[in-house]
């Protein structure tokens, strides 16, 4: 029998009623990337925090190098040489990448910072990594930051490695870079798991793919007999039709055009600077770029939420044909100039909605007011909650369910329905699909399209460059606040995005490379 | 496989498992098993520190409470002004917004009806009396949670800290007065206001003294459910206690609501110091609210902001305070021990909240235990 480096054998995690993992089989070889697949909600990461002790399994084994082990806490983990890297980084800001690293250390002995600090170059050059041991974690990129948590765990010398969706937050070019340092881990003997639910990125980087629908592991397969339409259909379960019907911009015109606006946070630094555009009804207007480059921030101020040291926000009004400036104007304010704007935040339920409250009392933010009385009228909003829990098929018990209880993709739903229900003239949706499964994502995007079909300007701002470039008309790409290129989104490919995306950073000299 | 046998021993002996949604019957279920529990240690507790019978320490609990007519009506007294008072923080807790100056709001509002009956009282009609007590406490009330309100909605100051001061200086306030209107003089207190007269008390309603405050404290609850559960400004606190930033989205003007609340939520304070002063107690000291704006939170919290529910948590409450301050006086145990007592039975009570949420998980068995 060959030995794994990790084994698991007839692993079951439940919460409640909800079993995340059942009886999941998984084995990864020395020297091996496997990737795991999954929708959202298909147990990929229950299974992995079960492997670095986050969560204890309630039934099932874990073999490492054929040997039954226990995991129960992520200390027991790294002394079987696991290590994980997580999507959101367990980094101090304003320590070092040395001090980052030993930190938590318990060797017995006194902190020797020159010599980890050897250490830390060794692995670096060892693997290829680019790395600067006294730069502070605050000054750091988000790829850097990434880098400082991979070495953290090779220092404590771990064998077995866990990316959870490493990618995510990655250009084009970083995840190349990426990609390149795992490899020669794998050459190095070490086992890597990756998760993902990127298909061109499982395809790329691994030699096996795992797998995982509704908490069971359904096929490993290996990667060279593996094609995207294979892998989506075992992930999902049955064909999907993965495009997006792009239709050409009809009676386009300008709906919205933005002038020069400039914003600064409360520290003072530039997070817009000098952004203009113009948005056409009937088109999808794509916003790109690393998260974090201001996208937040420009619609905010769009919405009314931020407010802006200089520029204007003209909106053309469709039906009296008047030009209105929001800025400076508050979200009532701007309703009542007869502006009919929607808006899909990136933070669904610490903006869009309120995870302790019901469908339908989230279904009156937008319009409770309406009426002299002084009482509610919750008649209006449980109908509304009712038509969009029927036609965006919204998996709920019932309308007074509290949305946080609701799945990623049912909450998105249920605030995209809400925002299109109040039939805007212009929408911005904020990452509308992160975090949501295939179908859920096409749903969404057969939403969106059918409503610039019908006329409205939409502003997508979006991750996934092969969605933007597949989904918009015209794409923007924002860079530290700044607008670094718009491109029409039929003749531009990701590797163009990829830098514009960081153009504006080159420029600085601050570079990773 | 035989080391894995004993590498098995290392499981965790008991985790936690968070449940999703248990049915309510089952939950009541629990709830009035904890309280059970709760009996059931208490008694331990009594037999091993005072050696006496538990059932009569128990019985001695229950007629200390509700063993004679005026017994009962002094429990339902009590239970009014406290669920006043928590009827007056729950707007302020379900923003988010922690008013624990509730204290301080009662005071005051007693100290302008204090005010009204010392300096008025011979000087206008009754009915002319009761409606400048009425708006006076209000007030007073109203000012006395608007000062911390500004100051949050203006510069950001932490409300928690500022509704505290605001208790001290609202106390200190009423040492002032008393000082003034000291009767009889050097006594250091205000003696009951217009004795002979009774100018400006509170009428009795079929020969009883508090049932007007009853009466009124049961209608504030019914105006504070139907408030907050259906009214547009009641969904405007809901929204801003849940997520600021979702109130800024939908355009709240999330400082209006916040100064709104708080005034409200004074006012209803002012009311309560305008029934322990022109209801029962008839003069005013700095005990006159005696603790209850703290223990308001209590209730409110574990009634989880339903006014409704607060009849019960603060009944609760009540009888625990008044039951065990009869077993300290009869079994000639100090205050110490009734407040053992109580505090056993609270810690169950607000434990099973755990066991409702969670469940646990011991090693090689896989039963839930509850």
């Amino acid at each position: 029998m060959e030995t794994f480096a990790i084994e698991l054998k007839g692993v079951t995690k439940t919460f409640g009623s909800l079993v995340a993992n059942n009886n999941v089989d998984l084995s990864v070889k020395k020297g091996e990337i496997l990737a795991i697949l999954g929708e959202n909600g298909s147990g990929k990461t229950t299974l992995m925090n079960m492997i670095s002790g986050i969560y204890y399994p309630d039934e099932g084994h874990i073999f490492i190098n054929g040997e039954e082990v226990v995991i129960r806490t992520p200390k027991d983990a790294f002394s079987h040489g696991i290590g994980m890297i997580h999507q959101h980084f367990k980094l101090v800001d304003v320590f070092n990448t040395v001090e980052n690293i030993v930190l938590g250390l318990n060797s017995g002995k006194k902190y020797d910072l020159s010599e980890a600090k050897k250490n830390i170059v060794d692995i670096s050059e060892k693997y290829g990594f680019v790395i600067d041991p006294d730069k502070k974690i605050y000054e750091m990129s988000v790829s850097e930051k990434q880098t400082v948590e991979i070495v953290k765990v090779l220092y404590r010398g771990a064998d077995i490695l866990i990316l959870d969706e490493p990618t995510a937050v990655l250009t084009p070019q970083e995840t190349e870079k990426l990609f390149a340092v795992l490899r020669r881990m794998r050459e190095d003997g070490k086992s890597i798991i990756i998760i993902t639910h990127k298909m061109h990125e499982v395809l790329s980087i691994s030699d096996r793919v795992a797998v995982l629908r509704k908490g069971e592991h359904i096929a490993t397969v290996e990667t060279a007999e593996a094609s995207e339409a294979s892998l989506t259909e075992l992930m999902v379960g049955k064909k999907v039709k993965l495009n997006i019907e792009r239709t050409e911009p009809l009676n386009t015109c300008v709906r919205l055009s933005v002038e020069n606006i400039s914003c600064k946070n409360r520290e003072g630094i530039t997070l817009l600077d000098d952004v203009s555009f113009n948005v056409m009804a009937g088109e999808i207007f794509g916003i790109a770029g690393i998260s974090g480059s201001g996208q937040r921030e420009l619609l905010e101020a769009i919405a009314g939420l931020q407010h802006i040291e200089n520029g204007s926000i003209n909106y053309l009004n469709p039906k009296t044909g008047e030009t209105s400036d929001l800025r400076d104007h508050t979200p009532i304010e701007i309703r009542e100039m007869g502006v009919r704007l929607s808006f899909v935040p990136e933070d669904r339920l610490g903006m869009g909605l309120v995870g302790n409250m019901s469908i339908t009392d989230n279904m009156m933010l937008r319009s409770y007011r309406r009426g002299k009385s002084a009482f509610i009228d919750r008649k209006k909003p449980h109908d509304l909650a009712d038509k969009i829990i029927s036609e965006l098929e919204v998996a709920t018990p019932d309308a007074e369910t509290p949305v946080r209880r609701l799945s990623g993709g049912n909450v998105q739903k249920v605030l995209v329905g809400r925002e299109i229900s109040s039939s805007p003239a212009l929408l911005m949706a904020a990452y509308p699909v992160r975090g949501l499964d295939i179908n859920s994502s096409y749903m969404i995007y057969n939403l969106l399209n059918k409503q610039k079909e019908n006329g409205v300007a939409v502003i997508f701002v979006g991750e996934d460059l092969d969605v933007l470039v597949e989904l918009c008309d015209r794409i923007m790409v924002i860079s530290s606040g700044h607008v670094s290129g718009i491109v029409d989104a039929r003749s531009t490919n990701k590797e163009e995005l990829g830098l514009l995306m960081t153009k504006a950073k080159e420029q600085e000299g601050s570079v990773n490379e | 496989m035989n080391n894995a046998k004993n590498e098995k021993m290392h499981e965790p002996f008991v985790r936690m498992v968070k449940r999703d949604g248990m049915s309510r019957k089952k939950a009541w279920l629990i709830r009035g098993l904890s309280i059970v529990f709760a009996l059931l240690f208490c008694s331990v507790v009594t037999i091993l520190l005072t050696g006496q019978n538990p059932i009569k320490i128990y019985s001695t609990m229950i007629s200390g409470a509700i063993g004679t007519p005026r017994r009962v009506w002094l429990l339902l007294q009590t239970i009014a002004m406290l669920l006043c008072i928590s009827l007056a923080v729950t707007p302020a807790f379900k923003m988010r917004f922690w008013n624990i100056g509730a204290e301080g709001q009662v005071l005051i509002g007693g100290l302008a009806t204090a005010a009204c009956m010392i300096l008025i009282g011979d000087k206008v009609p009754a009915p002319l009396l009761y409606l400048f007590m009425f708006l006076a406490a209000i007030a007073a009330g109203a000012l006395w949670a608007l000062i911390p309100a500004l100051c949050k909605a203006k510069w950001g100051t932490n409300e928690t800290l500022f509704t505290l001061m605001m208790n001290y200086v609202a106390m200190q306030l009423i040492r002032f007065f008393i000082v003034k209107w000291e009767v009889p003089k050097g006594s250091g207190t205000i003696g009951i206001i217009n004795q002979d007269s009774q100018t400006g008390w509170f009428p009795a309603i079929g020969g009883n003294l508090y049932l007007l405050n009853i009466i009124i404290v049961f209608l504030l609850c019914i105006i504070m459910y139907v408030y907050l559960t259906y009214s547009k400004q009641g969904y405007e606190i809901s929204v801003v206690g849940e997520s600021e930033n979702t109130a800024r989205y939908v355009g709240i003007n999330v400082k209006k609501v916040i100064i709104r609340t708080m005034i409200l939520s004074g006012a209803v304070c002012g009311i309560a110091g305008l029934l322990l002063v022109g209801g029962t107690n008839h003069t005013i000291a700095t005990t006159t609210a005696d603790g209850r704006g703290f223990t308001a939170i209590m209730v409110s919290w574990l009634a989880k902001f339903n006014p409704i529910v607060m009849i019960f948590t603060s009944f609760l409450l009540v009888f625990l305070e008044r039951g065990s301050g009869e077993i300290a006086t009869v079994f000639r145990l100090n205050q110490a021990f009734a407040d053992i007592i109580s505090g056993i039975i609270l810690f169950f009570i607000i434990g099973s909240e755990f066991f409702i949420n969670y469940k646990l998980i011991f090693r090689h068995s896989h039963k839930e235990v509850k």
